[in-house]
């Protein structure tokens, strides 16, 4: 028993922690952007961003699949240049669950880039910081709080992901099975026992790992604001 | 620091590498738990085969292979999917063949009275408040179920009463919780769960309801891929299949 819930557990923090490391990077950049610059269709944009909040999973999944798939220019590509075969393998879960996850830190991102003060920028930059180290010490230390907030969200979702990784990744036990879809095969076959098994340790790990991120990031936020 | 090895560690969990052959089979999720039997059999009369099993609705498992997946061999739940995936021409020629046939019944709660319920036309009845059946537009059983209402003159009368289930699964659980009166589901769904409910008559199709198993056109191991489709329709295959409520097509 302890063994069917293993392999896909640790399958899906993999995926989970891919995906939200790449939705955050992704997240971070787009909400600074929005944030700092006011450009002619802003709000547009922002809104293009959230819209994977907003398709159904299994259509964005499908989306996922015309645009990575081999059939297509891009997943051509990847596929005969890098070696990346992205359907049906644990990387395109990660995809999956990273386009699914990224309106979580982006929103997250935007809200705290807009609430830092912008006369420490000011200040930053009259002791001789230029953008970067303006950026790296002063606002996204200050934006950090919001960001591990969203990020925290992201990880959840990302764990949680199902239609669309079952598009893109499939249902492949050992490879792509992750929780929430070995989950749903326990349903389909009949094994209510397998499933109310698998959703509590996947409930506990989830809330385990929360508990102890935000622990994280009250003391990194403390560190942080010392120098 | 130990929080960052942990960070570290979730990132890093390796997969376990391929060895020998692999193949990928697609197949509709209501044939999962016989599947995985025949697949284990496979393997052990295959040395160095190992077979992969990519369970899901057919639906979904045809967008995947239409659009390049790595599927080997293609295992639907209603021809529908299937004529889909040879008219785009997804298919090896000549390799599909149906493996299986299944039944259409209308199932109660266990617990229902044992009122004796023996064709269709009951289902207008003012006892039958609620009946679960799959969606049409997405579930192979639903569309059988609606086709099969149809065609005695009840669609009218039922529609109304109807609770589409977004998978055969789901209708079964729904009688099986008494949350609606009967629904329309497999046999070999019913089979699987004898407690909680009860066949009350075949449901007569217009067609009959077979499974039918080909293999993919951009298959990388079109030999072997093969061998399974015969393995799962020979003897072999179907001693397994009957045992989970299948019958021979």
């Amino acid at each position: 028993m302890l063994e069917a819930a293993l392999t896909p557990l640790l399958l899906t923090l993999k995926i989970a922690a891919w995906a939200t490391f790449l939705a955050a990077v992704a997240g971070v950049a787009a909400g600074w952007l929005l944030a700092r610059f006011d450009f002619a269709g802003r709000d547009i944009v922002d809104a293009m961003l959230l819209l994977p909040m907003v398709m159904p999973p299994t259509v964005l999944g499908y989306y996922l699949l015309v645009v990575l798939g081999r059939r297509s220019a891009l997943g051509h590509w990847l596929e005969t240049n890098l070696g990346l075969e992205l359907v049906f393998s644990w990387k395109g879960a990660v995809i999956a669950a990273a386009v699914v996850a990224f309106p979580l830190v982006f929103k997250a991102a935007r809200a705290a880039f807009e609430a830092v003060d912008r006369n420490l920028e000011s200040a930053g930059r009259t002791l001789g910081y230029n953008e970067l180290t303006l950026f790296t010490r002063v606002t996204f230390p200050l934006a950090w709080r919001g960001i591990a907030a969203g990020a925290m969200l992201a990880f959840a979702r990302a764990m949680g992901e199902f239609g669309a990784t079952l598009m893109v990744a499939g249902n492949i036990p050992g490879r792509t099975q992750t929780m929430s879809i070995a989950i749903y095969e326990a349903v389909y076959a009949g094994d209510d026992a397998l499933a109310n098994y698998l959703v509590v340790i996947a409930s506990l790990v989830c809330v385990v790992l929360l508990v102890m991120a935000s622990a994280i990031v009250k003391r990194g936020h403390l560190r942080l604001q010392r120098p | 620091m130990r929080t960052w090895i942990g960070v570290g560690l979730m990132f890093a969990v390796a997969s376990a590498p391929a060895a020998g052959q692999e193949l990928v089979v697609s197949a509709a999720a209501s044939l999962t738990s016989a599947f995985r039997e025949i697949g284990s059999a496979f393997e052990a009369e295959h040395r160095g085969v190992k077979v992969v099993f990519n369970f899901a609705s057919s639906d979904i498992l045809l967008a995947q292979i239409a659009k390049g997946a790595p599927a080997d061999v293609f295992a639907s739940a209603d021809q529908d999917a299937m004529n889909r995936a040879e008219a785009d021409h997804l298919l090896q020629p000549a390799t599909r063949r149906d493996f299986a046939s299944n039944r259409l019944v209308l199932i109660v709660p266990a617990k229902a009275a044992p009122v004796a319920v023996t064709e269709l036309a009951a289902l207008s009845q003012a006892r039958f408040r609620r009946i679960a059946v799959g969606s049409p537009q997405t579930v192979p059983a639903g569309r059988y179920a609606k086709d099969a209402l149809e065609r005695a003159h009840l669609w009218a009368a039922v529609a109304p009463k109807l609770v589409y289930a977004q998978n055969v699964r789901q209708a079964l659980d729904y009688v099986a919780h008494e949350e609606v009166d009967a629904g329309f589901v497999y046999a070999t769904d019913a089979a699987s769960l004898p407690a909680a409910v009860k066949v009350a008559f075949d449901a007569p199709t217009a067609t009959p309801i077979s499974y039918p198993i080909a293999v993919v056109k951009d298959s990388r191991n079109r030999a072997i891929a093969a061998a399974f489709a015969d393995y799962v329709a020979a003897a072999s295959g179907q001693r397994i299949l009957a045992r989970f409520g299948f019958r021979v097509p």
